[in-house]
């Protein structure tokens, strides 16, 4: 694969993914090549390879022989060409890398949370505090690690945190959370604040971190799809596409086609579900409860064609290893037809009454602006990106089935505001539905589910779809056993949470949840 | 003139609301003292605050469906606090993780008494599909007391319902509901 003028060790790895293993220093020069492409980082995550004998570890390309046995970096780098997934062996004892923070800022939570679980060391990062680990397991117990012993009590360590003081005459600290006022996910954001304006905010994480990596290794694969769906539950078809996706590329299986088009169709319906709730919510959070309880009786309706065609409101447990759960008949496919067509008719509707509302353009309007120059430095991704100019969309881009054959068009703006963010969701609601009713046109016949090749020894994947929310990719290694044997699942709130922090600044607190509901952000996801 | 669609859009609408399920006291899993007496200064009035202790966030999606248009809480005397020391009622989400465990530990006992505790879904039922890890301590009730469980995953709005109104209707019948 091409980057810049070189030409890297990374070979074709399914439908616009690239792999390869490098030493850190070429991993390194990788990141940078990237960079200067105009590409991104879009996950960084560790892994323990001790327990494996070398000749399984080496897929796809040998390792040298003193790396055997040890830990491994891996990235996944979104470039012009797809997604680059690049891996380093590291020594078993001290295992450390480069820092990449420095070229790509998003990867300083990753690391940490790297280091946290694994014990891998991002050597020189600049931030080196602890992420995900709190005080339940102590500073040089690493869960992830083979050798773990599950059975160990936990502490009650006393949770101190380092957050970077504001000083200064009139500046004041305001804590708010881990559990906060709404029906929201439980975090912790420490304001620095001067009058009403927002000097820093600083977003401590981790609250929900339930052990759900180490909870997948070692199960069955059709158990891991419902562990996925559950890494961030508005995300369900999401995550269960992306794992199924990488489990099928690790057995070398293909799914029926109806069964990819499927897929799609509950993806966009997700998409659909999420984002007329997100739209309802950012009326509510400017005092315009008409908003809320217009789009949340049009979500209603939606979810419950879902449970009356699907059997789930949120398509819980539909896509399986090896295709999906569930088919949809003749009588069905017009009836969600006909419910696409009326739900559009309502959104134009109520899109006309926000456009015309003043109250609700003006809090809406120049409000947790992210620049797109910041936003491209930074890495901002997914909806939010899309809002300030980066445009990347994986279904436009790199179309897996059937979006290769449905044209996706990709809805950007320039603004970077709450407006632009809840702009993107009008459009994309719009183009969804026109997905709906041209995939429930077009659906191929045939079977559903294809049962998967047994893998015989250790095997790899990765899956990668356009959620609501932006890329979820979701790294598989299964074990000569055919059961998992690690499973990193990735948020794109990963990125995003810092550029929340960013996009804050300046603005009065009142407008905090406003702008945090525009990006509506995963917890759970990122926590793990 | 938005005033004027925003009036049209909700004549034409009309009202979508649902007449409210009935309790199921199955659901409950504790009979507190004084339950019936507490009901009486109660009434069916009730204000509940939430707490997500781990959960994946699927169960807050029903959480928010339930405050929509269809399922008129606030006509059935249900209505959602910012704090715990407003409410009457916990309603728990999630497996609860370790790393929020003392906190859902301060927000029961800043829940001013007599207050009623209610899991939500397979996981603050029963540790659900993340169990008990390092990172994990399990179902709710492993942490502070529940009076009434409502599985599912998520649990429908429906069954949600069901298991608030259990938790404030008269103790054993369904007829104070």
């Amino acid at each position: 694969m091409k980057i810049g003028d070189n030409d890297w060790n990374l070979a074709p790895f399914g439908q616009h993914v690239w792999r390869g293993r490098m030493e850190t220093g070429q991993l390194l020069a990788l990141a940078r090549a990237v960079k200067e492409a105009g590409g991104q980082l879009v996950a960084l995550w560790g892994s323990d390879d001790r327990h494996l004998a070398p000749d399984t570890q080496a897929q796809p390309a040998p390792l040298a022989s003193r790396e055997r046995g040890g830990f491994s970096i891996h990235v996944a780098l979104l470039t012009g060409s797809g997604l680059a997934w690049a891996s380093c062996a590291l020594p078993a004892d001290a295992p450390a890398y480069p820092d990449l923070a420095h070229i790509f800022p998003q990867a300083d939570r990753m690391q940490r949370a790297t280091f946290d679980l694994l014990g891998i060391r991002a050597t020189d990062a600049v931030d080196d505090r602890k992420w995900l680990r709190h005080g339940a397991w102590p500073a040089d117990v690493f869960p992830l690690r083979k050798d773990f012993d599950p059975g160990r009590p936990p502490t009650r360590d006393t949770d101190a945190y380092p957050f970077i003081r504001v000083e200064g005459e009139g500046v004041h600290e305001i804590p708010v959370g881990p559990i906060h006022a709404g029906t929201i996910e439980p975090g912790h954001f420490r304001f620095s604040i001067i009058g009403e304006r927002v000097l820093r905010l600083e977003a401590r994480l981790g609250y929900t971190h339930k052990g759900t990596e180490k909870r997948f290794e070692g199960m069955d694969l059709d158990t891991g799809a419902k562990l996925a769906g559950r890494v961030s539950g508005d995300s369900h078809v999401a995550y269960a596409w992306a794992y199924c996706m990488a489990v099928e590329r690790a057995a070398g299986s293909g799914v029926p086609e109806r069964a990819a088009w499927l897929r799609a169709l509950f993806l966009e319906i997700e998409r659909v579900a999420n984002h007329l709730g997100d739209l309802g919510y950012l009326g509510n959070d400017v005092a315009l409860s008409f908003g809320f309880m217009q789009f949340w009786r049009l979500k209603e309706d939606w979810l419950r064609l879902s449970a009356k065609l699907f059997g789930h409101r949120y398509l819980f447990d539909r896509i399986v290893p090896g295709g999906v759960a569930v088919d949809i008949g003749d009588a069905g496919r017009a009836e969600l037809a006909a419910e696409a067509d009326r739900i559009e008719a309502e959104v134009r509707s109520l899109k006309a009454i926000y456009d015309e509302h003043a109250t609700l353009q003006d809090r809406f309007a120049n409000t947790g602006i992210v620049k797109p120059e910041l936003a491209a430095r930074l890495g901002l991704t997914g909806l939010a990106g899309r809002a300030s100019a980066q445009a990347w969309d994986a279904r436009a881009q790199f179309p897996q089935a059937p979006y290769d054959q449905l044209d996706v068009g990709m809805a950007t703006h320039r603004r970077g505001d709450v407006l632009a963010r809840a702009e993107v969701r009008f459009a994309e609601i719009h183009e969804s539905l026109r997905l709906i009713r041209e995939m429930l046109k077009r659906l191929p016949a045939g079977a559903i589910r294809a049962p998967l090749a047994p893998a015989a020894a250790v095997c790899e994947g990765l899956g990668w779809v356009e959620g609501w929310r932006g890329e979820v990719v979701v790294a598989v290694r299964i074990g000569a056993d055919g059961r998992l044997d690690r499973v990193h699942p990735h948020d794109p709130s990963w990125q995003n949470w810092p550029l929340l922090e960013v996009g804050v600044l300046g603005n009065i607190v009142p407008d905090f949840p406003l702008i945090n509901k525009s990006f509506n952000l995963s917890y759970s996801g990122q926590d793990l | 003139m938005a005033t004027h669609l925003i009036l049209q859009k909700i004549f034409k609408t009309g009202i979508v609301s649902e007449p409210a399920p009935v309790a199921d006291p199955a659901l409950r899993t504790r009979e507190q003292a004084l339950h019936a007496e507490i009901l009486k200064v109660f009434g069916q009035a009730v204000a509940i605050r939430h707490v997500d202790a781990g959960s994946c966030n699927g169960c807050e999606l029903e959480i928010h469906a339930i405050n929509g248009p269809h399922y008129n809480i606030e006509g059935m005397g249900v209505k959602f606090v910012a704090s715990p020391r407003h409410a009457d009622v916990l309603l728990v989400t999630g497996p609860v993780s370790r790393n929020l465990e003392v906190a859902l530990r301060r927000t029961y006992d800043a829940t001013p008494e007599p207050k009623w505790v209610i899991a939500m879904g397979d996981c603050g039922c029963s540790g659900g599909m993340f169990g008990e890890s390092y990172a994990s301590c399990g179902k709710v009730s492993n942490v502070i007391p529940v009076d009434v469980e409502v599985p599912g995953c998520p649990p429908s709005p429906t069954a949600l319902l069901q298991g608030i109104l259990a938790a404030v209707s008269a103790g054993g019948s369904v007829s104070g509901a």
